[in-house]
């Protein structure tokens, strides 16, 4: 298996980068080329970065932000945010992004995760799953969809997604720890990579949550202080996970 | 140092491009075969799936650009499916005829969870390099391993990885260089 990889996350609206608790309250934490870099130099194995405000007439700005992006990073980065055909990821992807994640479009219209799998190879499609309780939600998490999460990730597997980034909505921004019961079941229900994201606080906490999923999503834990990612890192390796030499 | 990076309509190339001009090389995305003939080094990325891919490729003429340069000992480099692509044939998709640049075919990764996506250690050499495929090269001409797989391949003017150098990091980037210094 590759080595565990460290994904910070960067939530964007209207070209900056934003942070909510529990999803909502969003708050203006800095600038996706600038933090991007930061987080790139600290150690990043990859980006994320979710517009969580996606409109049509915004989605000329966020080719333009990946293209910037891209040609300041040289580590892999996933666009999400607003995805509704095969033609927004292309364009995504010819901007310079890696993977394309997408949330509510696969769940209004499942059929979308093959087209985009064929398309564009399983490698680039990450479906990200919000869960409370054991069920799916979407948009933004607001709302319940009555899907049940394992099945969820597992129909998502069987349509050509490459990844599942899986959210838990109670634990997202708490920085109490991942949550690991959601996790492990969905990682043991699929064969395909899972991310962990949601609640990380800790070392303890992210490291816990690399014995279960291959990689962990970090957003609060490191978005007020970049350089905290190199001490994560530091501190991840002393509780022996072994991540990659970055220099 | 001109390089010329394989454009047949699919995937991200922009983030090779950017990593080769970040060297100092002068980099052109082309789909005319004289151009990918002729360059001091050329590029055959690759994102998607085997079948496509290969039909872009015969469509612009393409293929046999390729085929002649390696022929004429100009330096070739082939990128995760740009690797799978230059191997005689490849599972994916029913089977797909490959550009034989390479002995060998493209099977599907058995074991461990698939794609396979992630840094992983090269050897020889040490350094993780950044994986994203769901087939491997089972070929003679191997040259590099990671975790059992095939990590680079070569014969020829022609080196095939399977990793992502251009998303690599330092790592990367340092690959790139030495790539570049052969040419």
């Amino acid at each position: 298996m590759p080595l565990p990889r460290l994904i910070p996350c960067l939530d964007v609206a209207g070209g900056r980068v934003v942070k909510g608790v529990r999803f909502e309250g969003l708050a203006d934490v800095g600038d996706p080329v600038e933090l991007g870099a930061a987080y790139s130099d600290a150690g990043a194995d990859e980006l994320v970065f979710l517009d969580v405000k996606a409109t049509l007439d915004r989605r000329r700005l966020l080719l333009d932000l990946v293209s910037r992006i891209a040609d300041r990073l040289a580590i892999p980065f996933t666009v999400g945010g607003g995805l509704r055909e095969v033609g927004d990821a292309e364009a995504l992807l010819r901007a310079g992004a890696d993977k394309v994640s997408l949330n509510t479009a696969a769940l209004e219209r499942p059929a979308l995760v093959g087209e985009l799998a064929r398309r564009l190879g399983s490698q680039a499609v990450v479906v990200a799953i919000d869960t409370a309780g054991g069920r799916v939600f979407t948009r933004a998490g607001t709302e319940p969809t009555g899907r049940e999460v394992v099945a969820w990730a597992r129909e998502a597997e069987e349509r050509g997604a490459g990844e599942i980034l899986l959210t838990s909505i109670d634990a997202d921004g708490t920085r109490e720890g991942y949550d690991l019961e959601v996790t492990r079941a969905v990682a043991e229900a699929v064969s395909i990579p899972l991310i962990a994201s949601g609640g990380a606080g800790t070392a303890r906490h992210v490291a816990d949550a690399l014995e279960v999923a291959q990689a962990a999503l970090l957003a609060s834990i490191v978005h007020e202080n970049p350089a905290r990612l190199a001490a994560l890192r530091t501190e991840l390796r002393a509780l022996g996970v072994p991540l990659r030499d970055a220099a | 140092m001109n390089v010329a990076v394989c454009d047949y309509g699919a995937g991200n190339v922009r983030s090779v491009v950017v990593a080769l001009e970040r060297l100092g090389a002068r980099t052109r995305v082309s789909s005319d075969p004289a151009a990918v003939r002729a360059a001091d080094v050329a590029v055959l990325p690759g994102v998607g799936s085997a079948a496509s891919a290969m039909a872009a490729l015969r469509e612009r003429g393409l293929d046999g650009a390729l085929r002649e340069r390696v022929l004429a000992g100009r330096f070739t480099l082939g990128i995760c499916l740009g690797l799978q692509l230059a191997l005689e044939e490849s599972d994916e998709d029913g089977g797909v005829d490959g550009l034989g640049l390479l002995p060998g075919r493209a099977v599907l990764l058995r074991g461990g969870r698939v794609p396979r996506i992630g840094w992983a250690e090269v050897a020889p050499g040490g350094d993780a390099f950044y994986f994203a495929h769901s087939y491997a090269a089972e070929t003679p001409a191997a040259v590099a391993h990671s975790e059992g797989v095939v990590a680079a391949a070569e014969a020829g003017s022609f080196l095939g990885v399977q990793f992502h150098p251009e998303k690599s990091g330092a790592a990367g980037a340092r690959f790139l260089e030495r790539c570049l210094s052969r040419a």
